[in-house]
């Protein structure tokens, strides 16, 4: 069984098909990214298998479970527990700080653990700015607490969405290493971008177009590492 | 207890690090806890404070002999009965008919100290009745004999019951009881007392040759209309020489101002709550709306309705604390203030309504966040991450 399937997944906004009979599969473990133009779908797509949003119609198979039927108070639950959220705008508390955002998801989760969230925040290189808040911390090094953030519940899937879309190289880069690192860990990663170069090192790469998935390939020489090309 | 350390902490940081934004809704609980408990200061401590202030409107309550005779120690009797914390003063009269310059005279021996008491109110050019020897004169008697203070006068008084008629036939000669005074100073009340002459009762004895015998009693009790006929009743009931009556007009005045006044300040206070709560609610409202992002992504991390609920609730209780303690703080202040400037006597420090301030300003600012509590969980994570 699959980790992930959408099945004839449809989300439609009036006459609008957000999404239009999706259905794809993603396994336990695998690196997946999502390309398209700007609106094709990509983000009500990542909302929906977040269980931050429901599909209009259709199953969204989640470990076997189908999170399309789930009430709003299950779907909180699905997410707090299986799932870890990154956002291009990396989203953080701005009265809290690095640690403290990280700490955040360890409460809603469970119990907070200063230590846990600390030893988090190392893996992705950010020990010495635990105390600073969001607006001391660079939009790469916000991204970092982000994925610091993502992981420290060990989540079943890491949702990305952007993740590099205001980075540069060097930081892009930093983050594409992270996720090799929890690749490597056995996370699953569905990773949305507009970056080819960032979308060439997942294993899998998939392009939706209108709503619908038009195009998908295996990357054969899968890496891990991004490799830029000018 | 480490989730319960963590939700401190967070909503501490949200009051400390937002500080800007906070002090907008402090501020506004402060204001209101401040009228709040002061205006509870003030209603409670009306009632004192206009007791002392219509003190000055003269006796509330008289005493007369229930029999034929009446002397200070019946007085003495009766004012034992009343809490003697109570009492402003007492001021005992007895009233004969004397003549100066051959003219007739009421004249009242009473005690200075007790009727500088129950008659503030008196206006007395020169010098109030201090000793024996003074003569204090109602305004019309010093127009009449054209009197002016510091003068000397001859007062007699013709004895009673004196008059003897010798075995001639002949009435013997009653020698009439003189003796001189000092005018201490003109008095001036508007009222019947400007035509009496009035001295001390030792002067009074001297000059009439008997002692002992009073025939009133004014008392200035500070006490409700209520507690005044209680001690009224006490003491016609117990003290057999002694009948109490109450002055009507100074206790029914007294109450009626009273109660207009307390409801006066009852309904400030209930207008002053009603505005702090829409302003709580107003700037809750606004803190939301601001928030709706932060909401978003605490909801997108796994925070459920309830969490959200607690978290914002947390925050305007806390808010609700510093705004209540403020409040008693600045409302003791500003009760004071008025205290002093409405009545000139400060007003007496109630520890109890700290607790009570605080207390009610927790309870009033949580019950105007509710709604707009309510409506964070309405925040969908997925819109609000969406947009930029
Ligand atoms: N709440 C909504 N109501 C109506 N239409 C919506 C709503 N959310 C998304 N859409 C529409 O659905 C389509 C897909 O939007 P989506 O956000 O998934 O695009 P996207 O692929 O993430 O684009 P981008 O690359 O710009 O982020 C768009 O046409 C968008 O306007
Ligand atoms: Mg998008």
């Amino acid at each position: 069984m699959s980790l992930l399937e959408l099945k004839n997944v449809y989300k439609i906004y009036g006459e609008l098909h957000a999404l239009d009979d999706v259905n794809f599969k993603v396994e336990k473990g695998e690196w997946v990214s999502i390309m398209g133009p700007s609106g094709s779908g990509k983000s009500t797509m990542m909302n929906i298998i977040g269980c931050m949003d429901k599909p209009t119609k259709g199953e969204v198979l989640l470990d076997g479970v189908d999170i399309a039927k789930e009430s709003k108070k299950n779907l909180t639950t699905i997410r707090r527990d299986k799932i870890g959220l990154i956002f291009q705008q990396f989203h953080l508390v701005n009265y809290l700080t690095a640690v403290e955002n990280v700490m955040l998801a360890q409460y809603y989760h469970s119990i907070p653990d200063e230590k846990e969230a600390l030893e988090a925040l190392e893996r992705v290189g950010l020990a010495d700015r635990a105390k600073h808040l969001p607006s001391q911390l660079s939009g790469g090094e916000q991204q970092r607490v982000c994925v610091a953030r993502a992981l420290i519940n060990y989540p079943e899937i890491i949702l990305a969405d952007e993740p590099t879309g205001n980075l540069d190289e060097a930081n892009e880069e930093i983050v594409v290493d992270l996720f090799n690192k929890l690749h490597k860990d056995g996370t699953t990663l569905i990773v949305v971008t507009h970056d080819p170069e960032v979308a060439e090192v997942a294993q899998r790469k998939i392009v939706l177009r209108s709503g619908r998935i038009a195009k998908e390939v295996v990357n054969e020489n899968f890496t891990g590492k991004i490799r830029f090309t000018d | 207890m480490k989730k319960r350390r963590m939700f401190i902490k967070m909503i501490l940081a949200s009051l400390m690090r937002r500080r800007s934004r906070m002090v907008v809704a402090l501020l506004s609980i402060a204001i209101g806890a401040t009228i709040l408990s002061g205006l509870i200061s003030i209603y409670y401590d009306v009632p004192r404070q206009m007791g002392a202030e219509f003190r000055n409107y003269g006796a509330n309550m008289i005493f007369t002999a229930s029999g034929a005779e009446f002397t200070l120690d019946d007085v003495n009797e009766g004012r034992a009965v009343i809490d003697e914390s109570k009492i402003v003063g007492v001021a005992p009269f007895r009233y004969e008919n004397v003549r100066i310059n051959e003219k007739p005279v009421v004249a009242a021996g009473t005690d200075p100290d007790g009727v500088k008491k129950t008659s503030p109110y008196w206006r007395i050019t020169g010098n109030a009745l201090e000793k024996n020897g003074q003569l204090l004169v109602g305004a019309n008697i010093a127009d009449t004999f054209r009197l002016k203070e510091g003068q000397m006068i001859d007062v007699s008084y013709t004895p009673e019951g004196m008059e003897q008629v010798d075995e001639n036939g002949d009435r013997a000669v009653i020698e009439d009881n003189i003796k001189s005074f000092t005018v201490a100073g003109i008095l001036d009340t508007g009222g019947k007392e400007e035509d009496y002459v009035y001295m001390t009762l030792a002067d009074m004895a001297e000059l009439s040759g008997t002692q002992g015998r009073i025939d009133a009693a004014e008392l200035s009790i500070s006490a409700t209309a209520d507690e005044l006929s209680d001690y009224a009743d006490k003491i016609n009931s117990t003290v057999g020489s002694v009948h109490a009556s109450l002055v009507k007009r100074v206790t029914a005045s007294e109450a009626t101002v009273l109660t207009k006044l307390q409801a006066l300040v009852l309904l400030v206070t209930i207008v002053v709550l009603a505005l702090t709560m829409i302003c709580v609610a107003t700037t809750m409202t606004a803190v939301v709306a601001e928030r709706r992002k932060e909401i978003g992504l605490r909801k997108a991390i796994g925070a459920s309705d309830s969490s959200i609920i607690k978290e914002f609730m947390g925050e305007s209780m806390l808010l609700g604390l510093f705004g209540g303690l403020i409040g008693a703080v600045l409302g003791f202040v500003f009760a004071q203030e008025v205290s002093i400037n409405v009545f000139s006597s400060p007003i007496s420090f109630r520890p109890l309504l700290l607790p009570i301030t605080v207390l009610v300003s927790i309870i009033v600012t949580g019950l105007s966040s509710l709604m707009p509590i309510r409506s964070a969980t309405d925040v969908d994570p997925a819109l609000v991450l969406k947009g930029e």
